[in-house]
């Protein structure tokens, strides 16, 4: 299982953003995506994890070059998506899918279940036959939980979690090597988006993908991940496994996500753990100089505040991006 | 001392598609001081329930039944005396802060035009309490920001101002639909905890809607659950949570991913989907998606009362 | 005691599986069945349908031909026993014959200006909006310059160079229509962009050309039928103001504009000469425009709870 799939390195994804009026204009820059770089193997779930404005979106697409980067390269089984020509990277397509957070805004609201899954069919292989398209798009929707006699039906008429195995189905009907997830249960309700969990997990055993899970929590990445990648404004600030992670996180950052998400059990939720974040998150056009993280950590030191801290693999092979990250003991449910 | 008491509350809307029902013979009461949770999925009826109840409801809405705020009826209360109580003594807080705030109002415009309104002060001492009140809830710096406008502020701080702007009036009842949902989990757990201390010293009832069963474990008293339109279970926070009695209720716990639990545990889920009001099945509403139906599900199941005030409508009577 | 039975959970999913295809319920059907409840279209739909027969094949029914000039009655008010249903005008001519093969004229012009514009509008508009960037900006601005042209010195212009021709009154109606045709397609094709489905495609390997034809077309249709049915009845109103104008088309062809200018000259004398065709042009307005509100709410609805 260490065959490496995709490569990320140091990319960034830089946003001109206008403001002011006529006379005065003023240029910020938003720099979503700063720097960021990872592995994903073959058969691997990789969970990311981050809150709104750390720029996770935004690198799902441009993983998937449907943003051009500001810096830095991906690199596909060996090959950089940037610098292919328009026709190659158009046929990589095929192996690199996406998923999108709103289950309904992502299909045509005017096509049929059969269109919508179809397309990608006839987009590659214009000259196949309709009896063809047919027999696969009534596999793939068995593949994942629908009833093919649903098959002439508009998105409308589906609810929520079925939408989203529509947007699945749709995925995987080129049989992709590689799918990414952008926050696929976040708009779904609780019990529905154990579902989808549980489906994309068959599925990935079963068609032995490489999988990118993208969440804003981290308790919903747990079932799924084998590794997990924390960002923050746009940085990593670590990458672990998933058994390390939870257990005893290397960056305050992750250690505080962890505290923050909410026990549902009213005794141990009770005992409020103060999540020791102190203040708000900065503006991505207003990035803190040294580490991104430095003004609410409760661990900074005079470092933090000049020097941004790399990426670097510590001892155990998982990764962080803190000065302090082996002195530091951060296991969760000690205190101090 | 009650509060508040609902007696068989019906909400319906006509649609070109039918009549939808979406509240079927609503029972609970809620007493001074305490913080109730209504929980449920899309299509429970959480929500109608309280904007029929303040008054909110959409215009091809009716709505029949008591809803008794210290013994007056507001369901039969005219716009005008709705309008007092509104703000006053009854509060509401709703899910998404970016389209809650008026975005062409100073801060300051929108906390003030409410305290004025209703306890009639001047205008400086309406600036005074609102700023007292923005500190409370740890907005920094809020002589300053008080005269800004939303867009200026970022998510959490706006529902922190929306909570803010809630208790100026001291209301007896704060009504919060899904106040945490939008927010980002370190957010979410700033604004509980924030919560839990206003409530703890202005003794404010509180009903939080929400389908996050780890926010209601920290937070409150008493549970309801809907399903469907109806209310399923209610009990105490440790009733629901430890001993679930009904099918639905355990299904929603287990299929919270926890994390103080073994990872490798597969996540147990609901099968089926959400109901669809428009054609909701006879007898129990969730017997197409419980894993314990059986033949007799067929009928609505009775409401069981335990000790302890633990209700619960299903068949079965042993614990699940 | 209560027992309950042991469920699998796929088992009604597996028994499913044999069963035959459902029906869909297109997004296109809703709003059919929406606009069939907005009685105020359906009526304006009917008069419609009437209005258009008669026109076509109403004046073939009448014994009077449109250039007969009846000379024991000019001016003659509508009257059953000279046979004059709806009067006759300075010449003698029957109004009613007239009324409707001016009618004609005036649908026609509605029609294809209409369609003219919608054709150029469209593809224009859809085009400047996807792509986007320079193209977007140079296709918008040659859009603004052509709008602040004066349209009344357009038409002279065309009118002096080319003498009065009513294909010059199509060409001139329809190059200033798809104008806005084409801003409306544009913005509805900018909000469209950014969707999700869209994205989508895109990541499908779906090509640019195939997303407009297949995405954003389709989705674009909802608000271009309503601006179309709206657009109808404005061409028809420039095309008699124009004829009001003596500046449409020649007789003996005559359309509603020209009659209504013909009849507001012997308003107080003959009212009828001018009654009759302001009836039937203001009715075919509001009825465009009933049926065009009904289109909007059908398409459109913001009520879906």
């Amino acid at each position: 299982m260490n065959d490496r799939v995709l490569r990320v390195q140091d990319l960034a994804v830089h946003f001109k953003i206008r403001e002011g009026g006529l006379m005065r204009a003023k240029i910020h820059t938003l720099r979503a995506v700063n720097g960021v770089s990872f592995d994903l193997n073959a058969g691997e779930t990789l969970g990311i994890v981050g809150e709104s404005g750390c720029g996770k979106s935004t690198l799902a697409r441009a993983m998937l070059a449907l943003i051009k980067p500001s810096r830095g390269r991906v690199l596909w089984l060996g090959e950089d998506l940037g610098k292919m020509d328009e026709e190659t990277l158009r046929k990589k397509r095929q192996d690199l899918q996406i998923v999108f957070q709103d289950p309904l805004a992502a299909l045509n609201p005017r096509m049929t279940v059969r269109d919508i899954i179809a397309e990608p069919l006839w987009t590659f292989f214009p000259k196949i036959a309709r009896v063809q398209v047919d027999e696969r798009v009534r596999g793939v929707m068995k593949m994942v939980g629908l009833l093919p006699n649903q098959i002439n039906r508009y998105p409308h008429e589906f609810s929520g979690g079925q939408c989203q195995r529509i947007g699945i189905a749709r995925a995987l009907v080129l049989n992709p090597k590689l799918v990414v997830c952008d926050e696929p249960v976040s708009a779904l309700d609780v019990s529905i988006q154990a579902q989808i969990i549980n489906l994309l997990k068959d599925l990935q055993t079963k068609l032995n993908l490489s999988l990118v899970f993208i969440a804003h929590d981290l308790s919903v990445v747990r079932h799924i991940s084998d590794r997990v990648m924390v960002m923050y404004l746009g940085r990593v600030m670590e990458i672990s496994r998933r058994g390390n992670l939870y257990k005893k996180p290397l960056h305050p950052y992750t250690s505080a996500l962890i505290k923050a998400v909410p026990v549902p059990d009213p005794q141990l939720a009770r005992e409020v753990v103060e999540t020791g974040l102190t203040g708000d998150m900065p503006s991505p056009l207003d990035l803190p100089a040294g580490c991104v993280f430095h003004g609410r950590c409760p661990y900074m030191v005079k470092r933090c505040e000049l020097e941004v801290p790399a990426l670097r693999r510590l001892e155990n092979a998982d990764w962080a991006a803190c000065h302090r990250a082996e002195e530091l003991d951060l296991t969760i449910g000690k205190t101090g | 001392m009650t509060l508040l008491e609902v007696k068989d509350l019906d909400v319906g809307f006509d649609t070109p598609e039918g009549e939808v029902h979406a509240v079927n013979t609503l029972n609970f009461s809620l007493k001074a001081g305490d913080t109730l949770a209504i929980v449920g999925e899309s299509g429970s009826g959480k929500t109608q329930t309280v904007m029929a109840i303040m008054g909110l409801l959409a215009e091809n809405g009716h709505v029949s039944g008591q809803a008794l705020f210290k013994d007056k009826d507001l369901l039969q209360m005219s716009s005008a005396e709705l309008n007092n109580y509104r703000g006053r003594k009854i509060a509401m807080i709703f899910q998404d802060p970016m389209t809650s705030l008026n975005p062409y109002l100073s801060i300051e415009k929108q906390m003030t035009e409410v305290v004025i309104h209703h306890q009639k002060l001047s205008k400086s001492e309406a600036r005074a309490h609102a700023v007292e009140m923005l500190r409370a809830v740890r907005i920094p710096d809020p002589e300053r920001r008080i005269r800004q406008y939303p867009h200026e502020f970022s998510g959490g701080m706006r529902q922190r101002v929306m909570v803010a702007m809630g208790l100026l009036c001291e209301p007896d009842l704060l009504i919060a639909d899904e106040p945490t949902t939008a927010l980002d989990v370190t957010v979410q757990a700033q604004i509980s905890h924030l919560m839990n201390a206003l409530r703890l010293k202005s003794n404010t009832a509180i009903i939080l809607i929400t389908h996050d069963l780890g926010v209601v474990a920290g937070l409150c008293d008493r549970v309801l659950v809907m399903y469907a339109g109806e209310a399923v279970e209610c009990g105490s926070v440790e009733q629901i949570y430890y001993q679930p009695k009904h099918p639905y209720t355990k299904g929603l716990l287990d299929s919270v991913p926890r994390l103080d639990q073994p990872e490798d545990k597969g996540l147990h889920s609901i099968p089926g989907n959400p109901p669809n009001l428009l054609s909701l099945p006879q007898g129990c509403k969730f017997r197409d998606r419980c894993p314990r139906a059986f033949a007799a599900c067929t009928q609505q199941p009775p409401m069981h009362i335990d000790e302890g005030r633990h209700a619960y409508r299903c068949f079965l009577e042993e614990p699940v | 005691m209560t027992k309950s039975t042991d469920k699998p959970v796929l088992d009604p999913f597996e028994a499913a599986l044999g069963v035959s295809d459902l029906k869909g319920r297109s997004p296109w059907e809703d709003a059919w069945h929406r606009l069939l409840k907005n009685r105020a279209a359906v009526y304006s739909a009917f008069i419609m349908a009437f209005m258009i027969l008669i026109v076509l094949f109403g004046p073939m029914l009448i014994s009077w031909e449109s250039d007969f000039t009846d000379w024991d009655y000019t001016s003659a008010p509508p009257s059953v026993q000279s046979g004059h249903w709806f009067g006759t005008d300075a010449i003698g001519r029957d109004i009613l014959v007239r009324t409707l093969e001016g009618g004609r004229i005036s649908l026609l012009v509605g029609l294809v200006a209409t369609i003219v514009s919608l054709l150029i509008g469209v593809s224009y508009g859809a085009t400047a909006g996807y792509f986007g960037g320079a193209a977007d900006r140079i296709m918008m601005r040659v859009v603004d310059i052509i709008y602040a042209l004066p349209f009344m010195f357009f038409v002279i212009l065309l009118m002096v160079v080319f003498g009065r021709n009513i294909v010059l009154i199509f060409v001139a109606i329809g190059a200033i229509n798809w104008l806005d045709m084409a801003r409306i397609v544009r913005g509805q094709t900018l909000s469209l962009k950014n969707m999700e489905f869209i994205e989508a495609a895109r990541a499908c390997g779906v090509g640019d050309w195939a997303i407009i034809r297949r995405h954003i077309i389709p989705n674009l249709l909802g608000v271009v039928i309503v601006y179309v049915t709206l657009t109808i009845p404005q061409v028809i109103l420039i095309e008699s103001f124009l004829s009001f104008l003596g500046l449409g088309v020649q007789e003996p062809m005559s359309s509603w504009g020209a009659l209504v200018s013909d009849g507001a000259q012997d308003m107080e004398s003959a009212p009828w000469t001018l009654m009759v065709p302001a009836v039937f042009l203001t009715v075919t307005l509001y009825c465009f425009n009933y049926i065009g509100d009904g289109l909007r709410d059908a398409l459109d609805p913001k009520d879906r709870q």
